[in-house]
């Protein structure tokens, strides 16, 4: 496991979330636009639980973790990582999973669809009275080449 | 995040800086829709040159200032969007629902 954090429910937590995740994509090679897409999946899910697993209530508990996904097979030649997030809140209810339609202009209802567009694995489930969301990103073949031509990521 | 206003040709520069993320859109939502609706600004101009991130709720609330903008008959204008903020609004497929411009001197003379 590269990281490991406990957060409670306020938003102010999240720009440090962002900034932490943000520096373990890099340290695993991904290239600027896989980061921002890594990023932006965190911090959209850990939103939709703030607001609605946990309904806006601050200071509940919630356990993020990051690994490396070692390289092989064919979707993770390159390797890549894998994010869970944990919270006790309500049900993620099954029909909310999809978003919204996007030629429906109205606030709202991004979020989901984001998380889907950004990541290659998305499963939410519920286990012991908790909401699992498992996101995994793989390594591109350029991300991989521009990590082999020596950059040091991580000193 | 910070919100500053100024004036400008015929409506008011709205400078944001910092992250638009669950914790600061409500703000930017506030400021907007007040210089929206309160106000009656005829052309409001969001300079996001200074937005490193942002996030649903934040889109959220720019499509409210649109929605609201369109309802008083004024403007909303945005310019000095971040690659970040450029991705975000093409993953939403909303760039081509903003009146968009890469520069302040564009968007002023829009």
């Amino acid at each position: 496991m590269l990281l490991k954090l406990e957060l409670q429910s306020n938003p102010e937590a999240l720009c440090l979330v962002r900034a932490t995740v943000e520096r373990a994509a890099e340290v695993l090679h991904f290239h600027d636009a896989e980061t921002r897409a890594i990023v932006r999946s965190v911090d959209e899910a850990l939103a939709n639980v703030l607001r609605h697993a946990y309904r806006g209530r601050p200071g509940l508990p919630i356990e993020m973790s990051c690994s490396r996904v070692e390289p092989g097979g064919e979707k993770a030649a390159q390797g890549g990582i894998e994010i869970l997030l944990t919270d006790k809140g309500v049900p993620v209810k099954q029909a909310e999973l999809k978003g919204r339609p996007l030629d429906d202009i109205r606030p709202g209802g991004l979020g989901l669809h984001f998380i889907h567009e950004s990541m290659d694995e998305v499963e939410f489930t519920r286990k012991k009275g908790k909401n699992l969301l498992r996101m995994v990103k793989y390594l591109s073949p350029s991300s991989q080449a521009a990590a082999s031509e020596g950059e040091q990521k991580c000193r | 995040m910070q919100i500053a206003a100024r004036p400008a040709t015929g409506g008011t520069i709205l400078d944001i800086t910092g992250d638009i993320d669950l914790a600061h859109s409500p703000a930017m939502r506030k400021a907007l829709l007040q210089e929206i609706k309160e106000k009656k600004t005829a052309k409001v101009f969001l300079n996001l040159e200074k937005v490193r991130y942002i996030d649903s709720s934040g889109i959220a609330s720019l499509v409210e200032g649109l929605k609201a903008s369109r309802d008083q008959g004024s403007r909303l204008i945005l310019y000095g969007l971040s690659k970040t903020v450029r991705e975000v609004m093409e993953l939403s497929r909303l760039q081509k629902i903003f009146e968009i411009h890469d520069s302040e001197a564009q968007a002023l003379a829009s």
